[in-house]
């Protein structure tokens, strides 16, 4: 399978380009331009920083409740039920175990032989943002027109049309994170969406979810903009992260104070500054794209000099070489399983990564950073389980499956609300044609908020976008 | 001491033999001499200076096959200095043979078939015509020793990237390659008159056009990349018209017209995994391998994503997940593709006479809950080592010692 970063060659070598998108701070009130507050009625006395700012209109699907009935329950809280069952109702996990109670009116689905996980999380998305069939006219994920560009968030990029997002459906994902590519120092939020059918990004928006903002190290920023005023180096990349960074520390400082006495006049709205000081208050998780062990321990270091964790490194190709240090940061990792050698810096990736930072503790997740690759986050993990058992870096298979699920939602900072199959949980759930971890299984059904999705066996339950009707057979089809 | 290791007797006792060119064999021996393999089957009797390997509960296959991909060609993706796999300013390159590039100290190698992968197809990339393609066994200190078969194969472009080079049309691809290819047999009957340029400027150079011959009268097969409908149905138009030994590849609309491409007796190389669409392949879809071979074309399985040959597996048993046997499967990754590029006479399945490419797998190959055992390239037990194998030694404890 051909790599995200081939297609996108001309600005992203590789994963290069995530974008991170928005959302509403689950955490304290957000200062200027993320007030939570009702909307007011837009008048003379408000402005724009007091309305509401692109909000979620997302809504749960009606769905009758459900009970899967004997099936291997694969929770991803430590325990893997054999014909187990498990009830979802109005959007929430009620039970799951041996013995469950159905409510009336419940849809019964025979699990015989099948296995249920907690619908798949991809931290590393750039579904709607690089969508298919990967014209220029729908290369949305970069804006590479200054190596800091706070400001933009995928959101107003995400096309909910791409059919690259029915296909990642069909293969168990729920949620994503979509984020901007990675040709910027700071390349903007990334939004934290429901993988649903939508007319619209605002329904997809998971409510609450904060946003993250996307930072890249590396090479990719150098390559850019070597030639257009820099950062050329490193040491270039590092300058300019911690310029826009005490550029944003005044800013806060101004709104923070206005936001306390209202004296005089707002400041000044900035947005690049704005998403920055709400890094700083630790509003938005910095979702940061580095491959080598020594760039994390820099960034590790601008966080302290700031004050602001980095949520996860995404890629983290050289993770395993820190992993101590990444634990004791308590930042988590975002991996592939394999990918290597595409360019230089991802030269030292092996396939024990994942194994190794899971037993150093760091909170790590695979990522898929591809269309390919998303629709199969499952066989990823089960080959980097493998690759850590066969070296003897026993990995079980509740931890794997961490790896893609709780760990993921962990970096979004919703471990509280989905990633496992809990009473009580969002129902995000996955019926697999057999052990998830096997080559030959696929997903037969994903309910998503409890909301039956995706159903193999039934065309009609088979969402395709619009792009596709009349260009793009239908499964099945014989045209 | 050549002479010792070339009398080397192996003998991999006790495991399942899949032999592909037949039904697997319960505790079965491979019996290996001189770097080919003399016998296969239970009940072989095992001399006593054979080296032994023990692959009871283990299965024993061919060496797989990857149909695809650059490795030996390409150190780092993103380093041009690295790269070696297409030529510049060079429409038709049709003499560009890659072999000469391939570089037997690349840390690809041992990465690849450490995990199974014996033999791979150095396959030129861009331009109209790429150039001449090479099949390698992933052993050898020399080019020389690596090379199974050279050329093994002219690669055509003729998907969405290949118009480029014709002006930008589609239309003007099939008029350039037509043309191109009657200058070759031009070139071939008044060689006297084009020597003495007394002969109308022929459409590419002279190397090119020579190079085109082997394949202009069937010795050679064109490897045409090609993924719309149409495209493939154009490359099956010139094979008809020139009289070509045709092989597609990529084909990822070719389910669509898969009786098509079976009564033309064109086999196939795809990548099953691919399933994005784009305008070069909006058809594009899981089932392609599958709804080709049930149609009857032999389809070889590849593994584009040269740094991740190794994965040939996993595309194979997602094949099988869409519908493929997993017998067919397991061919389409060993003897087709020995068979579509010409060396089913010493590759491809465990039978006597045969080059002794072997792999021992814990269990089935295109699980993830498999890993290689042995590998044997040309009868000799290959080091389960790379430099991916040393960077995990060396960080399996921390502090790392340098």
């Amino acid at each position: 399978m051909r790599h995200a970063w081939f297609l996108l060659s001309t600005l992203t070598w590789g994963c290069a380009s995530g974008a991170a998108r928005p959302a509403a701070p689950a955490g304290p009130a957000p200062a200027p331009a993320q007030a939570q507050a009702p909307a007011k009625a837009a008048s003379s006395e408000t402005s724009s920083v007091d309305r509401p700012q692109y909000p979620s209109t997302y809504q749960r699907h009606p769905n009758p409740p459900v009970v899967i009935r004997n099936a291997t329950i694969m929770t991803a809280a430590g325990q893997e039920i054999p014909g187990g069952s498990i009830v979802l109702k109005d959007g929430r996990i009620v039970a799951v175990g041996a013995k469950v109670e159905a409510p009336a009116g419940a849809v019964v689905v025979d699990g015989t032989g099948k296995y249920v996980t907690p619908g798949l999380v991809d931290e590393h998305s750039h579904l709607g943002v690089y969508a298919a069939p990967g014209t220029d006219a729908e290369s949305d994920g970069n804006e590479a027109t200054n190596p800091v560009t706070a400001e933009v968030w995928a959101e107003h990029s995400f096309w909910p049309q791409d059919p690259q997002i029915p296909l990642a459906i069909a293969g168990g994902i729920t949620t994503i994170q979509a984020l901007p590519g990675s040709a910027n120092l700071i390349g903007g939020r990334s939004a934290i969406l429901k993988l649903i059918p939508a007319r619209t990004v605002q329904e997809m928006k998971l409510p609450g979810a904060r946003y993250g903002l996307k930072m890249a190290c590396g090479e990719n920023p150098k390559r850019v903009y070597g030639q257009k005023g820099g950062p050329s180096t490193r040491m270039g990349n590092m300058a300019g992260y911690r310029g826009a960074f005490i550029q944003a520390e005044g800013y806060r400082r101004k709104w923070d104070k206005w936001n306390k006495d209202h004296q005089g006049d707002p400041p000044d709205r900035n947005l690049k500054l704005e998403t920055l000081a709400e890094v700083l208050r630790g509003d938005i998780y910095v979702q940061n794209h580095c491959y080598r062990a020594d760039e994390m321990t820099h960034m590790l270091d601008l966080g302290r000099e700031f004050g602001f964790p980095i949520r996860s490194f995404h890629h983290a190709v050289e993770a395993y070489k820190v992993r101590d240090l990444l634990a004791a940061a308590g930042t988590g990792a975002a991996v592939w399983a394999d990918w290597w050698g595409f360019k230089e810096e991802a030269m030292d990736g092996i396939k024990e990564n994942a194994a190794l930072l899971q037993e150093a503790g760091v909170r790590l997740n695979i990522h898929s950073d591809s269309p390919s690759g998303i629709q199969r986050l499952n066989q990823e993990a089960a080959k980097a389980m493998y690759a850590g058992s066969r070296a003897g870096i026993p990995v079980t298979r509740d931890q794997a499956l961490r790896w893609i699920t709780a760990n993921p939602a962990w970096a979004l900072g919703l471990d509280s609300l989905i990633g496992t199959l809990e009473p009580g949980k969002m129902a995000d759930v996955v019926v697999w044609s057999g052990d998830p971890f096997s080559v030959y299984t696929k997903a037969v059904q994903v309910y998503n908020d409890g909301w039956l999705v995706y159903d193999r066996g039934d065309a009609a339950r088979q969402p395709r976008t619009d792009f596709e009707l009349g260009q793009v057979p239908p499964p099945g089809s014989d045209r | 001491m050549i002479a010792l290791l070339l009398a080397q007797t192996i003998a991999i006792t006790g495991g399942t033999v899949y032999p592909v060119a037949g039904p697997k064999v319960a505790n079965a021996t491979v019996l290996i001499r001189d770097g080919k393999i003399v016998a296969v089957g239970a009940g072989v009797p095992v001399p006593p200076d054979a080296t032994r390997i023990d692959a009871q509960g283990k299965w024993v296959t061919p060496g797989l096959i990857d149909g695809a991909g650059q490795v030996g060609l390409v150190e780092i993706g993103a380093v041009a200095g690295t790269r070696e796999g297409s030529v510049r300013d060079d429409t038709i390159a049709a003499a560009f043979n890659v072999a000469e590039g391939i570089n037997p100290a690349s840390v690809l190698i041992p990465v690849t078939r450490i995990e199974g992968i014996t033999t791979v197809l150095a396959t030129p990339t861009g331009n109209l015509v790429s150039g001449q393609a090479a099949l390698i066994d992933l052993d050898g200190a020399t080019i020389e020793q690596m090379l199974v078969k050279s050329p093994a194969g002219v690669v055509l472009n003729a998907s969405e990237t290949g118009k480029d080079y014709a002006g930008g049309s589609r239309a003007a691809l099939a008029d350039r390659v037509r043309r191109v290819f009657r200058d070759a047999l031009e070139y071939e009957r008044r060689r006297a008159d084009f020597n003495r340029a007394q002969i109308r400027p022929l459409s590419a150079s002279a190397a090119d056009l020579e190079a085109l011959l082997p394949v202009l009268h069937g010795q050679e097969p064109l490897i045409a990349y090609a993924n719309r409908r149409s495209d493939i149905e154009t490359a099956l138009r010139l094979a008809r018209e020139f009289k070509l030994k045709l092989v597609l590849a990529g084909a990822q609309e070719a389910w669509q017209i898969a009786g098509e491409i079976a009564r033309a007796g064109v086999p196939a190389l795809v990548e099953p995994l691919d399933n994005i669409p784009s305008y070069d392949a909006l058809g594009v879809r899981y089932e392609n391998a599958a709804l080709l071979a049930k149609a009857g074309v032999k389809v070889a399985l590849m593994e584009t994503d040269t740094h991740n040959s190794r994965n040939l597996r996993q595309e194979a048993g997602n094949a099988v997940a869409y519908g493929m046997s997993w017998e067919q499967a397991l061919r389409a990754v060993t003897l087709s593709p020995a068979e579509i590029f010409g060396v089913a006479d010493r590759y491809g399945s465990l039978e006597p006479g045969k080059v002794a490419n072997v792999v021992v797998w814990s269990g089935d190959p295109f699980e993830f809950t498999s890993g290689v055992e042995h590998v044997l390239i040309r009868g000799k037990e290959i080091s389960l080592r790379s430099r991916q194998t040393e960077l995990l030694e060396r960080y399996r404890k921390l502090p790392a010692k340098y």
